[in-house]
């Protein structure tokens, strides 16, 4: 198989499914010639592609319309460049997100992203986003993104942003591949703003009854990391912030004034940056949010970006979110429409269209069939 | 019928400028050295009434620029003689203010500085902030992605931007919002340069501005002695809001100019502001000061008030403007190196002006390795401004071999085009020119900026064909 390119191939099996859609092959590359040397032969072929990392999040988003090759990422899972001086790694994109943080912990350094999956790849991560309770101070991946490695459908290595933090010459392709699940080639490279590890780590905790705003935080000069709220679908809520940096407790406490009761510990509770279950959902709101019976929700207070779980009909809670709100299926059996209103969908098919007119790369997994 | 006939029919009169005389107004952008005059200015007051235009100038194949406040240093908002310019300037609306989520929605015209001004007494700010921010438009920081001295920090433009109102160059009104599921398109059109659209409305994050704030003043020695201090810093696991460096040349200009009192031995200066939680500052403060102390600073002068702080920054401030004073022209780069590589290219830049007798006064953001050399030269005497010229580009070269760019915040425009492919293969370059075609497909979009001469969208690259049987 794939005799004249020497890329590691094998049958698929169950395991390897797409949403249901079983692919006929695994290619396993070893770099991004070989990468390339994939994607130029399944062109020539016509043969539809579907890129996979830790494949912690490969049920979420649509099925693809057609998948014959899974391209597993997981052998490029190298460091290929850490400055500590500099605060930038480089990486291959297969690198598991778990694996990397125990490396950069030895220079005191860290990707500051907080994933739900400990699987998780870079490429991964970056192919499909998820919410992280520290992107509040930190950005999301698109924001810690400085540079990127992709290969178009065709074959074509191409590459945009570099190895410095501030570096506006070109479009910056790697934040356009952000969020695009495979649908507009493969994610073989990615480089990184690092962030010191901050010397100090303290969480606030408080019950509450449903919803809290956290308001009072948010105005306050304390400056926390993150504000995140679990609700669960029965049963008190809980907040908890966390504030990091040489004087984190001592903020944590006067935080605990400002609300008039709290706990303050030096761990994380146990549900922090932890998805809420299956199947679950995408929820963007920036007030106080209906919640459905049955549904619970976990999230970012101070950014308005929560992962829910539970059954629900997603037009009927639609219709009960404020205008500005989205809801969005990301995993499992969805009722009603996965997607809701997305009013830049015609500019993302017409840049799926140029990147991608063949419709082999993991077609059909975002709305409206891109 | 022509272009200039359908916009008076849509504009008023005191709307649409055909005169030749105030068509000069609009000749350059704040990078004064490429001129051309616009075909005709429009001054639209409503995102209808942009829409329009761009749909006038698709019908007629013209194309179009936009300009805010024309502070721009790369020539992003230069005209096209054969085009009309867009500008924002009568789109100065802060069309809403939401402190309890933190955001404003603003027009394009409106100025950076403006948003923080209507937030400020209540706490709020808004982070980016480039030293042109009293008069550029926020329009313009969203085509160029502009940093400032506080992105170090806080990030730039793109970080702080959360949605955004475009009119497409096919003159279609679209919204892209960090909200939207799928492809990072507010991520891939801030920074575009005005090629894949115009940003009409803008909803920008507004900061609570923190407890303390703190800057520090330190002399060196010597430029090597600061960019010492500036790896320790960033190796203590500090992250200061800001972190500049001057060195002698930029110093004296400055003092000639705004007689800011820095240590007239000093051979460079570094400024550091620390921000955040009042307990964070203080502590962060002494270390910092000792680490200067160590690596040879003979001075460190804190400022005690927000009057103090500003006299500080007004010589780093007033840098640019200054250097007109020791000499009669100048031109400003902008490149970017990684921050352990700083010492090797300002020793490059050194051996430089060596070689062609050409001054270069140094300013950057040391923080974050983005060098701003002010290549000095006088433009009366012959062959001078070539040297000038040819120093700027082997400056920009050095920033590349040592794995950095060509441009960190002033963009790329007409004025660094050519060097884009020393830093992008053809394969990038052309990949990037797909997102160009999926937005301006026509190409109308300010052409000529950014890519140097780029392929037209009908033209694919090779399509490869092959029989499918002896693959796999």
């Amino acid at each position: 198989m794939l005799g004249h390119t020497g890329v590691t191939v094998r049958e698929a099996g169950p395991g390897d499914a797409v949403g249901g859609v079983l692919p006929r092959w695994v290619a396993r590359p070893e770099s991004v010639d070989e990468i390339s040397v994939v994607l130029a032969a399944c062109a020539d072929a016509d043969l539809a592609v579907v890129p996979a990392g830790g494949r912690s999040k490969l049920g979420w988003a649509a099925p693809p319309e057609r998948a014959d090759v899974l391209l597993d990422l997981s052998l490029m899972h190298d460091v290929l460049e850490h400055v500590a001086g500099d605060l930038v790694v480089r990486v291959q994109a297969g690198i598991p997100l778990a694996r990397l943080a125990e490396i950069l912990a030895k220079a005191g350094q860290e990707l500051a992203l907080d994933v739900p999956f400990p699987e998780a790849t870079v490429g991964g991560t970056l192919a499909a986003p998820a919410p992280g309770p520290r992107a509040y101070r930190y950005g999301n991946a698109r924001d810690l993104l400085i540079g990127v490695t992709v290969v178009l459908a065709d074959g074509t290595v191409a590459k945009a942003g570099g190895k410095v933090v501030k570096n506006v010459a070109g479009y910056d392709l790697g934040k356009l591949f952000t969020g695009s699940y495979g649908t507009l080639g493969v994610i073989a490279e990615a480089t990184f703003r690092l962030h010191p590890i901050a010397a100090d780590r303290c969480w606030l905790t408080f019950e509450c009854e449903g919803w809290e705003d956290a308001g009072v935080l948010m105005r306050s000069q304390l400056e926390p990391s993150a504000v995140e709220i679990d609700r669960p679908a029965v049963g008190m809520s809980m907040v908890a912030a966390l504030f990091e940096g040489p004087a984190a407790r001592e903020r944590a406490l006067v935080a605990r004034e400002l609300l008039g009761g709290g706990e303050v510990c030096a761990e994380s509770p146990p549900w922090w940056g932890r998805p809420p279950g299956e199947p679950l959902h995408s929820l963007r709101c920036r007030v106080a949010p209906h919640i459905p019976d049955g549904v619970s929700v976990r999230g970012s207070l101070a950014t308005g970006v929560y992962l829910a779980s539970g059954p629900a009909d997603l037009d009927a809670w639609r219709s009960e979110l404020p205008g500005h709100a989205r809801l969005v299926g990301l995993s499992g059996e969805v009722t009603g429409d996965r997607w809701g209103p997305n009013p830049s969908l015609p500019l993302m098919r017409r840049v799926k269209e140029r990147f991608d007119p063949g419709r082999r790369m993991s077609p059909g997994r975002l709305a409206g069939g891109v | 019928m022509t272009v200039i006939d359908r916009l008076d029919a849509l504009f008023p009169p005191d709307r649409v400028i055909t005169d030749p005389v105030r068509l000069r107004t609009y000749e350059c952008d704040g990078l004064t050295y490429h001129r051309a005059t616009p075909m005709v200015v429009v001054l639209p007051e409503t995102t209808e009434e942009i829409a329009a235009v761009v749909k006038v100038c698709a019908e007629f194949g013209v194309p179009f620029v936009a300009r805010g406040s024309g502070t721009g240093l790369s020539g992003g908002a230069l005209p096209r003689s054969d085009g009309v310019l867009i500008v924002t300037s009568r789109m100065r609306r802060i069309i809403s203010i939401d402190l309890d989520q933190r955001r404003a929605v603003v027009e394009p015209g409106v100025t950076n500085l403006a948003i923080t001004e209507a937030v400020r007494d209540r706490g709020y700010y808004y982070a980016p902030d480039p030293s042109s921010q009293q008069i550029c438009s926020i329009g313009g920081n969203v085509a160029e992605n502009s940093g400032g001295a506080h992105c170090l920090k806080y990030g730039f433009t793109v970080n702080h931007v959360l949605a955004l109102e475009v009119v497409t160059p096919n003159g279609e009104i679209m919204e892209i919002s960090e909200d939207d599921f799928g492809y990072d398109l507010l991520g891939a059109f801030v920074g575009s340069e005005g090629t894949l659209g115009i940003a009409t409305k803008i909803t920008v994050r507004l900061m609570r501005a923190p407890e303390a704030v703190t800057t520090l003043l330190a002399a060196f020695p010597n430029i090597e002695a600061g960019g010492q201090a500036v790896s320790a810093i960033v190796g203590a696991g500090i992250v200061p809001a800001a972190i500049e460096m001057m060195d002698a040349l930029a110093i004296e200009a400055a003092e000639a100019a705004v007689a800011c009192g820095y240590p007239p031995e000093a051979g460079a200066v570094l400024i550091v502001e620390l921000d955040g939680p009042a307990a964070e500052v203080e502590s962060q403060l002494a270390e910092v000061i000792a680490i200067c102390v160590g690596t040879g600073s003979f001075e460190q002068r804190v400022a005690a008030s927000a009057d103090e702080r500003a006299k500080i920054w007004k010589g780093r401030k007033s840098a640019f403007a200054a250097v007109g004073r020791i000499s009669p022209a100048y031109i400003v780069q902008d490149g970017v190196v990684p921050r352990t590589s700083l010492g090797e290219v300002l020793a490059g830049i050194d051996a430089l002006q060596v070689e062609f007798g050409i001054r270069v006064a140094n300013v950057f953001h040391a923080g974050d390795g983005n060098l701003h050399p002010l290549v000095l030269f006088d433009d009366t005497a012959p062959g001078e401004g070539h040297r000038a010229e040819i120093v700027s580009g082997r400056i920009l070269d050095l920033c590349i071999l040592h794995g950095g760019s060509i441009t960190g915040e002033h963009g790329v425009g007409v004025d660094k085009a050519r060097y884009m492919p020393r830093m992008f293969t053809d394969a990038d370059l052309d990949t990037m020119q797909r997102v160009r075609c999926a937005f301006d497909p026509g190409g109308r979009s300010n052409p000529g900026k950014v890519f140097p001469t780029p392929r037209l969208c009908g033209e694919v690259p090779r399509v490869r064909k092959g029989s499918p049987g002896e693959i796999f």
